[in-house]
């Protein structure tokens, strides 16, 4: 079985057990988006290692139990077409049982194709319709000062999103009202749906928008978990934090990775077989290393 | 007479007081929309965010997704088709508890022309499940569906008007979301829906909201003067709706007029005629403004040359009851 609290260490998760949960979403991705057979692989593999650091790296401070707790942190999938990997981590984490996943984008599942946070616990918004993620994360931000609660707020972003313009409106507001419990992660797998960011509307370079927009800026390997952590508990500097993390679509299956073809398709037959086969070694050497 | 926005101002500030939990924000409108007094009386509560609408909406929904109640202010141009999408992903499929409250409405903004006078913000509202649309007709009704929007738990669009409106509201009647209300002859609603059919015998019956509630009564008063009996009704609830209202009113008349300060197209003349068709067809004739922009010009001027005031209302109504 997959370990869980024996895996702490006494400072907080090992690097190793965020790294086996990262490896755990990636296997639960493939398998959902094979079943369902459509959906967002290439956006949710980039985002694997994030999510992981999150909510298993001891960065999140939710409870599954207690899934609207007041002084919960709050995490804003604004990329909402990359929803199996919250989901994924949200079952993990005890949200709602794992055998649910693979009811992804079926008729009646509470799993929408995007995430609707009126049907499934610990999703906070409804997200989908790129660019809004941020202004969600704002006004959670502003009422959590309002009520002088300490919890932060979270936004994975994606790059391309970055090119609606509402992001940039969001990003004002929150260096204007000093937003310092906000964090901003944007997942810099430079591609989307039409081909390269760069080739497509070229949203470079990032960080220095956030900084002149009046952010505080670090830029991270996406998928080194050691790096992420490390971003992820820096203090705050009295304004938003964005962390720029490079990643590469699809990483975690060797055919899909930095191809955009396989950002909103499903892979179906023999390349189904083929992902599985991957992420499923990997899940199966992990466990063997036990 | 009072601008409806100036009242919004004022119970804003009421409902401040009352509730720790009533935020504000506003799009460099402040002035203009009224909530400028609540930001005076309530500054850590007031959240101007710039010509930033879409930001805006969004940030309100945030702030509803924490428990607070946001109200979110600009001209009802910017504030609905401006982020309608917004509005839509935002805050109407999550079911946030925010308020849109829109002024600079309809045809009066007047001089500032047809990019700033919102004709389809209500049919655009309307659409969205889960959304209350209220037009209130006075300074009175203003307040009092501001304070039931408060109260209402879920997303509420209430369209105001830039120009002081003379008083109608019946002096002690009450608003209430999904309800209707008459305002000519002297009778209550519910006397209304109990009367056996075809006793009130009305010529026609006015269904109105905003300003047009005003010329329904001018109207209403020409017509009484030439022997033709009219009531009038107030539907500042557009969303929900007050079918029964509407079908007793029908029963009651020879002919329902729909008046709105909107396109004839999806707003309150559309909700008239879908209940009807549906339920009881009835003659019904629609006043608004017919599938066009609306141009410069003072208020008064575009209402008299877009059809929109009593005397054309009145006019209009006398010949499709011949």
């Amino acid at each position: 079985m997959w370990k869980l609290q024996s895996e702490m260490e006494g400072g907080g998760p090992s690097i190793e057990y965020v790294e086996e949960m990262a490896s755990r979403l990636r296997y639960h991705i493939i398998r959902m988006v094979g079943a369902a057979g459509s959906g967002h692989p290439g956006g949710s593999l980039s985002s694997s290692d994030i999510v992981a650091a999150l909510y298993f790296g001891g960065i999140l401070r939710v409870d599954p139990r207690n899934p609207l707790w007041s002084d919960r942190d709050r995490f804003v999938l604004s990329k909402g077409h990359a929803a199996p990997v919250l989901y994924a981590a949200l079952a993990e984490k005890g949200f709602f049982p794992v055998d649910v996943l693979l009811t992804l984008r079926k008729m009646g599942s509470p799993l929408q194709g995007h995430p609707d946070c009126k049907k499934v616990a610990g999703v906070e918004v409804s997200t989908g319709s790129l660019g809004q993620g941020l202004s969600l994360a704002v006004g959670m931000a502003l009422a959590g000062r309002l009520d002088k609660k300490d919890y932060k707020v979270w936004a994975l972003l994606g790059d391309g999103e970055c090119q609606e313009g509402q992001v940039w409106e969001a990003a004002m507001s929150a260096a204007h009202y000093k937003l310092d419990n906000l964090r901003v992660i944007v997942d810099h797998n430079h591609l989307q749906i039409d081909g390269p960011v760069e080739k497509v509307m070229s949203v470079e370079p990032i960080a220095e928008k956030f900084s002149a927009f009046g952010w505080e800026t670090v830029s991270v390997d996406g998928h080194s978990v050691r790096e992420l952590l490390e971003a992820f508990r820096r203090p705050s500097a009295g304004k938003p934090l964005a962390i720029i993390a490079e990643t590469v679509k699809g990483k975690g299956v060797k055919f899909m990775e930095g191809v955009a073809g396989w950002h909103g398709k499903a892979p179906q037959g023999e390349e189904l077989d083929r992902a599985l086969a991957e992420v499923t070694m990997r899940e199966k050497a992990e466990e063997r290393g036990q | 007479m009072r601008a409806a926005r100036d009242a919004y101002g004022e119970v804003l500030v009421e409902l401040g007081k009352e509730n720790a939990d009533i935020v504000v924000l506003d799009a460099d409108l402040s002035s203009s929309t009224k909530t400028s007094v609540f930001a005076k009386a309530f500054p850590d509560r007031f959240f101007n965010m710039g010509i930033a609408e879409a930001n805006m909406m969004g940030v309100a929904a945030g702030l509803a997704s924490a428990g607070k109640i946001p109200f979110a202010s600009t001209f009802a141009v910017f504030a609905t088709g401006r982020v309608y999408d917004q509005i839509r992903q935002s805050i109407a499929y999550a079911g946030f508890n925010v308020k849109i409250v829109a002024t600079h409405g309809g045809l009066t903004v007047g001089p500032d022309g047809a990019t700033h006078q919102a004709l389809e913000d209500v049919a655009l509202m309307r659409v969205l499940p889960g959304m209350t649309v209220i037009v209130p007709s006075d300074a009175e009704e203003t307040k009092q569906a501001v304070r039931a929007a408060a109260g209402h738990v879920g997303p509420v669009y209430i369209r105001l008007g830039r120009e002081a409106v003379p008083d109608v509201f019946p002096a002690g009647a009450t608003f209430e979301i999904g309800k209707g209300n008459m305002f000519l002859p002297g009778i209550s609603r519910e006397q209304v829906i109990a009367a056996p059919p075809s006793t009130l015998e009305f010529d026609v019956s006015f269904i109105a909201c905003g300003v047009m509630v005003k010329e329904c009564l001018d109207a209403s008063a020409l017509l009484e003067a030439e022997g033709i009996k009219a009531s009038v009704a107030g539907f500042a609830s557009i969303k929900p709706f007050d079918a029964d209202l509407c079908l007793a009113l029908a029963r009651q008349s020879r002919l329902v007029v729909a008046a709105e300060e909107h396109s004839v197209v999806g707003g309150l003349g559309g909700a008239v005629c879908e209940c009807l068709a549906e339920n009881y067809p009835a003659r019904v004739l629609r006043i608004g403004v017919l599938d066009r922009f609306g141009e410069s010009g003072s208020g008064r001027e575009l209402l008299e040359a877009y059809g929109l005031t009593g005397p054309s209302i009145a006019r209009k109504a006398k010949a499709a009851l011949r």
